[in-house]
């Protein structure tokens, strides 16, 4: 039988997510034994190869590629997965969610304390995704089907929640593993 | 600040004896004398009274009336009750909008005249409506419009606006005002024939505990809603501790589509004064307050004349009534814009001069209420009734009225029907027929109760109108098969989020979300799953908020679920792929695509 | 404990208390634990976070303001009461802006210690975002009403126990918020670092400066034990 597939992305996140995934150390090894690892930074594969069972998202939508890139995910993956609180609820880059975009670009480009921008040139490469209005939290763009909070999530929680959903099993996070920090 | 400034505060505030407990008083009147309540106004009244700054701006930032920020000298608040939006307020205010040149929320730029939303006003019957300060001006129409503000652009005088002057009291000298009291059917025991102060000259003929009695025997029940037994609540306040007991009378309806005790105070007033003298001689009080929603100051001299009258006569004061050792005087507490206050303990706190949040309960008003004496809260129908019990005797009061539910209530009808307006009608009308003596036809719904009763349709028109079964304070509105439910229902629970006191997490939060879970729906962007979310959401709502609002609020989305659940049906949308519909790529670019200059690659149109 | 004792239940359980308590006094003091967070032992019960929602005799009380009765049977421990509860927990969160990942008061916080407790991993609310101020200009002080739950300790601390009033509620419904007493600014109020009031916020709205992160992870108050283990006569492992 063919192994389960997973797939991950970082949208408006740190990869702190990711780290603490490969913080499940040796457990990987299992990981790599269960699954196959598709459309993921851990493997560099760019581009989904077919259906994966569980879609690991960090970070929350900050621009248009992350809606996209989510919304791909969505309709690539049996289980989406929010992992992380950037994913849960915006996180630090919500912060901005009260700040006018303006305000945002004029104080990362023109005003800041250490910005030396003497034409006070905005950035606006065609490259560059467009900026939402404000950062938003996966499922209020797309449906989750789980959430596994922590900033990072603890590796085991990232593990527990793994090895339950890949063996059919309720996720049922034990006191320990529900961290918001 | 000026010299003078402070002195007109210092002057308000000895007015009020420098009084803690008359905070509402001070406030209004500052209000009124400067159009707000300045954060210098704030900080004289705080030393004055001796209170606290920040217990002040509390008191100031609750009432909707009230405001730290100037406005004109003529405030005109607009109704945007559901009734009023049926009656077509929108084009009456876009009519304000153009003939004023400001949005709702703003001032002239000459700082005179403020435009404002406000709920109901207690008008239905005679939408749409508005307050332009303490008048009311009624039926309104994009016309009517144009003639009002051209006369406040010549003179700035609300009063001087030529109006024909309403039926009854309406036109006495003290009132002169344009409402109409839109009395349908008299009843035999509010409106009937009846011999002034026969009640309360029997009632001071007997012992108190034989007044609550004949209350008791008589089976009456409060006429706000709630339906407590009023004889018990006499008693359960005339049996607490306490030298101090006091009457409270609720002048504060402000359930959307009620309007019954408008017309009580208009031409029923010693009535109304009668019963509530017979109360505090019940409970042993030797002061009653009626607390007047703001909305009807325009009734505030008229009724003041009314208790002058009553000093006069010997009905109130020392000895009242010609009963030796019965002191008992009542004295007017002005409401300042909110809801939540007819809600007893809401009120109760309203009246000792603080934000006006419920109390917890126990204690209850009766052993601890206003200034923690012994209290009640009776509405002003009851207090009508009380007076007709006490003159006529229990017998003769319960001869109708269904099983449960002695006697008369008046309802307030309104909405889609060829004959708006107050009718007293015997408990235990069925729906239909309710329906056919307002010339309502083509209905979908009613609105028994306001929003915070129940909203039926035709399967439950068949069901009658008293405590067992539909139980109402008076509030009856009719849509008719053109209205849109989940748009009145979206407006309600608007109305809820507007006047939740905030006091509990339920309530405060609950309705907000209870209303964007609603607006989600209109929006075709509801699914199965969001019916069971209102479900549960509203049922947390209901069983844990803290007081009778919060219980009540959820009512406009769980009744309407629950009776036109197929009109939800209507508009839900198959699951799309995962996506959450309530999510719009466009409007959270929009402003990005503005700033950058530049369209989206990836969601081009 | 006076004359006369009263006898109920909560969940089946048969406690005992003295004429007077509230049910979750009584409840605290059998090792029954009710969740609850604007309550405060030693302050006038606020009634307002809804939290302690009991259902006694089949109708819903407050459990921090309901006095217990002889022979009442009071539910707390149910899967309807626990849905209701985490509903409240929720609305909490979606209502302010809470990030526990950089807030001080992470680890010791109330309102985080009973979203774990109650194995909340997501509030299932949408986020509201709201627009909230923040006070830094107190030397030793600050509020940021983004974490505010509007418990009203503060409020009542200030009042009741510090004999000042530094703190008030103002606006209503969705609008209320806590404001001081002055006309914008903490550092204009005559609040003092050691104050009751700057020492019982359940979250972390009212802090002390200079005293975030003090206590490594692992040893917070609640990273190990739920919130409500010390009430717990025997600490039931908590799923």
């Amino acid at each position: 039988m063919e192994k389960p597939k997973i797939a991950t992305a970082s949208l408006a996140g740190c990869f702190g997510c990711h780290m603490s995934l490969l913080d499940i150390d040796d457990r990987i090894l299992k990981l790599f034994e269960l699954v196959q690892f598709d459309k993921s930074p851990i493997d560099d594969i760019k581009k989904f190869t077919g259906q994966c069972a569980i879609g690991l998202i960090e970070g929350g939508c900050c621009n248009e590629e992350n809606v996209h890139n989510l919304q791909n995910f969505r309709k690539h993956c049996g289980i989406l997965i929010s992992v992380g609180d950037c994913a849960i609820n915006g996180g630090i880059p919500a912060m901005r969610n009260n700040i006018p975009l303006k305000e945002c670009f004029d104080e990362a480009y023109r005003d800041g304390p250490s910005v030396y921008n003497p034409e006070g040139i905005i950035p606006n490469d065609k490259e560059i995704p467009l900026l939402l209005d404000k950062v938003y939290p996966c499922h209020h763009v797309v449906k989750v089907d789980y959430y596994l909070p922590g900033c990072p999530p603890p590796a085991d929680t990232l593990w527990e929640a793994l090895v339950a959903l890949l063996s059919n099993k309720p996720l049922d996070l034990p006191y320990e593993l529900i961290k918001y920090d | 600040m000026s010299v003078e400034f402070k002195q007109t505060i210092k002057e308000i505030c000895e007015a009020c004896g420098n009084d803690r407990s008359l905070m509402m008083d001070v406030v209004i009147a500052t209000q009124k004398r400067f159009g707000c309540v300045s954060n210098e106004a704030m900080d004289l009244i705080a030393e004055n009274m001796n209170a606290h700054r920040v217990e002040v701006e509390g008191v100031v930032s609750f009432y909707s009336f009230l405001s730290p920020d100037p406005k004109g000298q003529v405030v005109i608040r607009l109704c945007n009750d559901v009734v009023d939006q049926m009656q077509g307020v929108q084009a009456v205010a876009e009519a304000f909008k153009k003939e004023l040149g400001i949005d709702f929320g703003q001032t002239t730029p000459d700082g005179k005249i403020t435009l404002e939303w406000t709920p109901c006003i207690g008008m239905c019957d005679q939408a749409p409506a508005a307050l332009i300060n303490d008048m009311v001006f009624t039926y309104l129409s994009t016309d009517k419009v144009r003639e009002i503000t051209d006369e406040l652009k010549k003179h700035g005088d609300p009063e001087q606006i030529p109006i024909r002057y309403g039926d009854g009291n309406n036109a006495h000298d003290l009132v002169k005002s344009m409402v109409n009291n839109g009395l349908r059917k008299k009843g035999a025991v509010i409106f009937g024939q009846h011999e002034a102060e026969k009640g309360v000259k029997n009632a001071l003929s007997m012992s108190a505990v034989e007044v609550i009695r004949e209350v008791k025997n008589a089976r009456l029940r409060g006429r706000g809603g709630a339906g407590f037994p009023t004889g018990m609540k006499w008693e359960f306040t005339r049996a607490a501790d306490g030298d101090k007991k006091y009457i409270l009378c609720n002048a504060d309806e402000g359930e959307p589509g009620t309007f019954k005790d408008r017309v009580i105070l208009t031409e029923r007033a010693d009535l109304l004064f009668e019963g509530m003298t017979i109360g505090g001689y019940a409970v042993g009080s030797d002061e009653g307050i009626l607390y007047l929603r703001a909305e009807y100051a325009y009734l505030r001299a008229f009724l003041e004349n009314v208790l002058k009258e009553r000093r006069d006569r010997g009905l109130l004061g020392k000895n009242a009534c010609g009963k030796d050792g019965f002191d008992f005087d009542i004295r007017i507490q002005m409401g300042a814009g909110a809801y939540i206050c007819g809600e007893e303990t809401a009120l109760i706190s309203s009246c000792e001069g603080l934000r006006g949040d419920p109390k917890n309960r126990p204690p209850f008003p009766a052993q601890k209420g206003y200034k923690e004496c012994p209290t009640s809260v009776n509405n002003v129908e009851t207090f009508c009734a009380v007076a007709r019990i006490l003159d006529k005797g229990a017998a003769w009061f319960s001869e109708v009225g269904s099983q449960g539910s002695p006697s008369t209530k008046l309802l307030s009808v309104s909405g889609d029907c060829t004959n708006p307006g107050v009718y007293e009608f015997p408990f235990g009308m069925r729906v239909d027929d309710l329906l056919k003596k307002v010339g309502a036809q083509d209905v979908q719904a009613v609105l028994i109760g306001g929003p915070s009763g129940q909203l039926i349709g035709s399967a439950d028109f068949e069901r009658t109108i008293c405590y067992d079964d539909l139980a109402t304070g008076g509030s009856v509105i009719v849509f008719n098969s053109k209205r849109n439910i989940l748009e009145i229902v979206g407006q309600y629970m608007d109305f809820f989020v507007e006047e939740s006191c905030g006091y509990c997490t339920p309530c405060r939060v609950g309705n907000v979300l209870l209303r964007n879970g609603i607006e989600k729906i209109i929006h075709g962007q509801g699914e199965k799953a969001d019916l069971d979310y209102l479900q549960e959401l509203g049922e947390t709502v209901k069983l844990a908020s803290r007081c009778g609002l919060g219980q009540t609020s959820p009512n406009p989305v769980l009744t309407s679920l629950k009776n036109f659940r197929a009109v939800y049906e209507a508009v839900l949308i198959e699951p799309t792929d995962g996506q959450q519909p309530s999510f719009d790529i466009k409007a959270a670019l929009s402003v990005s695509e503005d700033l950058t200059g530049r369209k989206s690659e990836i969601y081009k149109d | 404990m006076s004359e006369k004792t009263i006898t109920f239940t909560i969940d089946g359980v048969e406690v005992k208390g003295a004429p007077g308590q509230t049910i979750l006094d009584a409840a605290d003091a059998a090792g029954i634990y009710i969740p609850r967070l604007c309550h405060f032992k030693g302050l006038n019960p606020h009634g307002s976070c809804r939290v302690c929602t009991v259902i006694v005799n089949g109708r819903p009380q407050a459990a921090c303001t309901q006095p217990i009765a002889e022979g009442t049977t009071v539910e707390n421990d149910t899967e309807d009461i626990k849905k209701h509860r985490s509903n409240i927990v929720d609305m909490m969160f979606v209502e302010g802006n809470h990030f526990c990942m950089f807030c001080e008061k992470s680890g010791n916080c109330e309102l985080q210690a009973l979203a774990y407790r109650l194995g909340i991993c997501a509030p299932k609310y949408p986020f509201q975002f709201p627009d909230c101020t923040l006070d830094a200009s107190h030397p030793d002080i600050f509020i940021d009403r983004n974490r505010c739950i509007l418990c009203g300790r503060c409020v009542q601390a200030s009042k009741d126990l510090d004999g000042k009033c530094v703190f008030e509620f103002v606006g209503r419904g969705a609008e209320k918020k806590i404001a001081v007493n002055a006309e914008a600014k903490l550092s204009d109020t005559n609040v003092d670092v050691t104050d009751r009031a700057v020492n019982i916020c359940p979250v972390g709205a009212i802090l002390k400066k200079r005293e975030g992160f003090k206590i490594p992870i692992g040893e917070r108050m609640y990273d190990a034990q739920p919130i409500g283990s010390d009430i717990e006569s025997d600490t039931k492992s908590i799923k």
